[in-house]
């Protein structure tokens, strides 16, 4: 196989490891997010919580993988964006890391201002992540200021605060809608009761609100400077992000949309299930698996208004990072890709093994009747 | 603080920190597991209450475990970006196979293990219980194989196109011999933690007299795995000391404050006061062939002593220069075949010539002086070394000695007539966490001033974000961990108190937070 076709295939994981984490550990950071709105009382959030609580732990390492896969396939992308986004990142690990504990502690103690507190750090624990990974997003079609001495350490000058501009936190509303549409629908498809109601009254404003704001995206693309390529790509050549040039400020990003018709049936869709989503939420399972194909079909937009781009730079255009320059060597994109093909089918296995034994509502009697053990 | 010293700073605590939870997930796992095939053989439930009630607390901390395991798959990007850059080709891998392999194994099985009691057979939940620990075993290899490359960079070499190292031989990465020795090493360690762990709080119970049947059960797995734990984490750290010691003199030499070259068979040093400013030991007591033996396997092998390791790397680092200089002439003429034959000729060494770009950018103009204070700069930290090292394998030795009581005690029917045997396992508790720590100090701080040994010198890995950016996490995760740690340990408390039999204790809990 070459090395051409390695790099191609590992952005395509790269698209399904990021939509892994969007679809899985989404509905359960959508839940979380949600959980102050939808439980009015203790009964009622631990419903909320137990929904996910014999999932979200393996949901959770999609995210894990996520950061994982990208050290191995894209050393470069690794290295760059996560000490560029510094704070963010610290951000969103802070956010990460209170969730274990805090579905995990919250219900081991009847204190009510104990369970408050928890809730509210689940609660926030669920809205950061997606936030910051759409602001994330939307800076990397702005490109963001860095470059490489001779040596390959990466310059860069990014501030927290440069990178919360107008259209990056547009699609961080875009990701936080689309994560609170998503915790909805499970919440509707995997609770009863009252939790049940309030998540199927909120679904269709979560649903709008994302197609709304995802248009808006799309419309503000079509005119934001956009980045392209120069000189001719190498795409078999070493990963080296300097030597190339890169024209910054041609016109909009939609260009792969304008070559190729079929790719708009990408942002269709997404905008098609998030409808769909809302219209079946009274068939609610069916609700959910249209939910759970919006973050897929979103992030595979993204990614192809995007390429070959993966981290576009402002300052340095020409070192700006793409498919053809940050990927890790063709024998450990090999040795990777056989990795995933021999474990990824067996992690989906006895992940829906998991899913089927605990399937089934849960309900307030549950969680009454199993107060000790549940969350 | 410069951003190397708060990037270390960082990455020492939250890896510290990270592995106060690990050992016991790794310990109370299979301990989980031992306690429920007694069940599912036996039938008797007193079984399956032991599985619930250090269940609760294995959950109590596998959550800590996975909180603080978050940190340390991203600040490799975050803290030490050109690291991710230089080594991520090899580095990267076992991480992500770890994701793959190991996370998604015990994270999924973790959830049927506390939820799944009704929904599954006694059988179908004896599996899913071994496969968390599993899984959690087998995250101790991926990770320990990346860390044992770091410690033994084999299989891998220098790319001048990318500027980087990357792989060219994966199973030699896999079959490190560092890294099994390692791996045997740390899981061992981990089983004596959880064996510590059920043994003092069961000794608990005894010394309060509740519980009997419940204590004794218990600890009598828990002395059976620990001795047989114990013995292991003491012979195959053996085995560890026997693989630095063909690659890591400078680490041996340090651990043992040997300034001069030993003549063969090395004698160990029991006792001694480290001097770096005078490069001597004080008030050595030694005891001959021992580090021979422990170190080289033999009676004829000298050990080299730090004085003479920095006269090599002093050489190395004049070798390594001229890679360098070969490697500015490929940048200037990439396509001249001279200077690449050139660099492959003395690219082993390029990374001592990296060690004096803490003097001077332009290493290739570097001053005698620069070179020796550059070569100086590959001695550790002796007097810590020294003195971590001892009280780790003097508490290997403390281990061994307390589970063969225990031992004794449980096979005679005894376990509960010793009152100084039972506080002295409640005292012990502590102790694994302590061991287990000072073995990472020897480990890691040992390594220094490498990242990856003989590869890339740790001041050269950092990321270039701002220093204020860094102190800023490093206060932030102080802070956040140190108040997770407190509701942790209060939890565990509060749930190891009461004992098995008892209802949860959430009203106790809830009455002494509203007295606060």
């Amino acid at each position: 196989m070459s090395y051409e076709i390695l790099r191609i295939i590992w952005w395509l994981l790269l698209g399904v490891l990021l939509g892994g984490f969007a679809i899985m550990d989404g509905f359960d950071l959508g839940t979380a997010a949600l959980l102050i709105f939808v439980g009015r009382n203790d009964v009622e959030r631990r419903v909320a919580i137990n929904s996910v609580g014999p999932v979200w732990e393996g949901n959770q390492v999609w995210f894990i993988l996520g950061g994982g896969a990208i050290f191995a396939a894209w050393p470069a992308l690794y290295a760059a964006s996560f000490s560029g986004f510094y704070l963010a990142m610290f951000l969103v690990l802070a956010a990460l890391i209170v969730r274990p504990v805090g579905f995990k502690f919250r219900s081991k103690l009847e204190n009510p201002r104990w369970r408050s507190w928890w809730d509210w750090a689940l609660c926030i624990g669920g809205i950061v992540p997606p936030l910051v990974f759409g602001v994330a997003f939307g800076n990397l079609f702005e490109g963001v200021p860095f470059g490489f001495d001779a040596d390959l350490r990466m310059q860069s000058d990014i501030s927290l605060w440069s990178l919360l501009n107008p259209f990056a936190l547009l699609c961080g509303l875009v990701s936080l809608a689309m994560i609170l549409m998503h915790g909805a629908a499970w919440l509707n498809y995997k609770t009863r009761g009252p939790v049940q109601d309030r998540a199927r009254l909120l679904l269709p404003y979560a649903a709008a609100a994302y197609g709304a704001l995802f248009v808006g995206v799309g419309l503000w693309l079509s005119r934001l400077d956009g980045y392209s390529l120069t000189s001719p790509a190498a795409p078999d050549g070493p990963s080296n992000p300097l030597g190339k040039s890169v024209l910054h400020g041609a016109p909009g990003w939609l260009g792969n949309y304008e070559n190729h018709d079929l790719l708009w049936l990408l942002p269709l869709g997404a905008l098609f299930m998030a409808m769909m989503a809302s219209l079946a939420r009274k068939r609610t399972a069916a609700s959910f698996l249209f939910s759970a194909c919006v973050p897929a079909l979103t992030i595979a937009t993204a990614g192809a208004a995007l390429f070959p781009f993966l981290l576009p730079s402002s300052s340095h255009p020409g070192a700006s990072l793409t498919v053809w320059d940050a990927s890790s060597s063709k024998l450990t994109l090999e040795i990777m890709l056989g990795a995933v093909i021999i474990f990824l089918p067996i992690v989906l296995a006895y992940t829906a093994f998991v899913y089927r034994v605990m399937r089934g509502p849960v309900t307030r009697q549950q969680i009454e009747a199993d107060s000790k053990t549940s969350y | 603080m410069d951003i190397v010293e708060l990037s270390r700073l960082q990455f020492a605590i939250t890896a510290l920190y990270h592995f106060i939870f690990v050992p016991l997930t790794l310990g109370l796992s299979i301990l989980l597991g031992i306690m429920e095939t007694v069940y599912v053989m036996t039938g008797k439930t007193i079984w399956r209450d032991m599985v619930k009630f250090w269940g609760v607390l294995f959950g109590i901390n596998f959550a800590m475990g996975v909180a603080t395991g978050v940190t340390m798959e991203f600040q490799f990007g975050t803290n030490w970006a050109y690291y991710a850059h230089y080594v991520g080709d090899v580095f990267g891998a076992p991480l992500a196979i770890e994701g793959l392999m190991a996370f998604f194994l015990e994270a999924t099985f973790v959830g049927l293990f506390f939820f799944a009691w009704d929904r599954l057979t006694k059988l179908q939940h004896l599996i899913a219980t071994w496969l968390l620990a599993l899984g959690t075993n087998f995250s101790a290899l991926w990770i320990l194989i990346a860390n044992g490359w770091m410690q033994y960079p084999v299989g891998a070499h220098f790319n001048v196109d990318t500027m980087r190292m990357e792989v060219s031989d994966f199973m030699a990465v896999l079959l490190n011999p560092v890294a099994q020795a390692k791996f045997v090493h740390t899981v061992s360690a981990g089983y004596v933690t959880g064996s510590v762990f059920v043994l003092a709080v069961s000794a608990y119970f005894l010394l309060r007299g509740r519980h009997i049947a419940f204590a004794k059960r218990s600890m009598t797995v828990a002395v059976s795995f620990g001795l047989a734990s114990a013995l292991s984490v003491v012979v195959l750290g053996d085995e560890s000391g026997y693989t630095t010691g063909v690659n890591q003199k400078m680490k041996i030499a340090a651990i043992e404050a040997m300034w001069n070259t030993e003549p063969a068979p090395a004698s160990f040093t029991v006792f001694g006061l480290p001097d770096i400013a005078s490069h001597t030991t004080r008030l050595e007591v030694k005891v001959p062939w021992v580090l021979g033996l422990i170190a080289t396997r033999s009676l004829d092998t000298p050990v080299p002593g730090i004085n003479e390791l920095v006269g090599l790397a002093h050489d190395r680092i004049k070798d390594g220069m001229v890679a360098y200089q070969a490697l500015l002439a490929i940048r200037q003429a990439p396509h001249d075949p001279a200077p690449r034959a050139l660099l492959q000729a003395h690219v082993d060494n390029l990374g001592y010539a990296l060690l004096l770009k803490q003097f001077r950018p332009d290493i290739q103009n570097a001053t005698e002086g620069e070179i020796a204070a550059a070569a100086a700069s590959t001695i550790p930290n002796v007097p810590v070394l020294f003195w971590s090292f001892r009280l780790m394998v003097g508490l290997g030795f403390w281990f061994i000695a307390l589970f063969a009581a225990g031992f004794w005690f449980s096979a005679k029917l005894e376990l509960d007539r010793h009152r100084w045997f039972l506080k002295a396992a409640l005292l012990s508790l502590p102790l694994p966490w302590v061991a287990a720590e000072l073995g990472w100090i020897v480990a890691e701080y040992g390594r220094q001033p490498w990242v990856i040994e003989g590869v890339l010198p740790t001041a050269l890995g950092v990321s270039t974000t701002a220093a204020g950016n860094v102190l800023f996490s490093v206060i932030g995760f102080s802070v956040f961990y140190s108040a997770l740690l407190v509701a942790d340990l209060y939890l565990l408390i509060k749930y190891i108190r009461p004992g098995p039999d008892a209802e949860p204790p959430l009203r106790a809990g809830s009455a002494a937070l509203a007295a606060e």
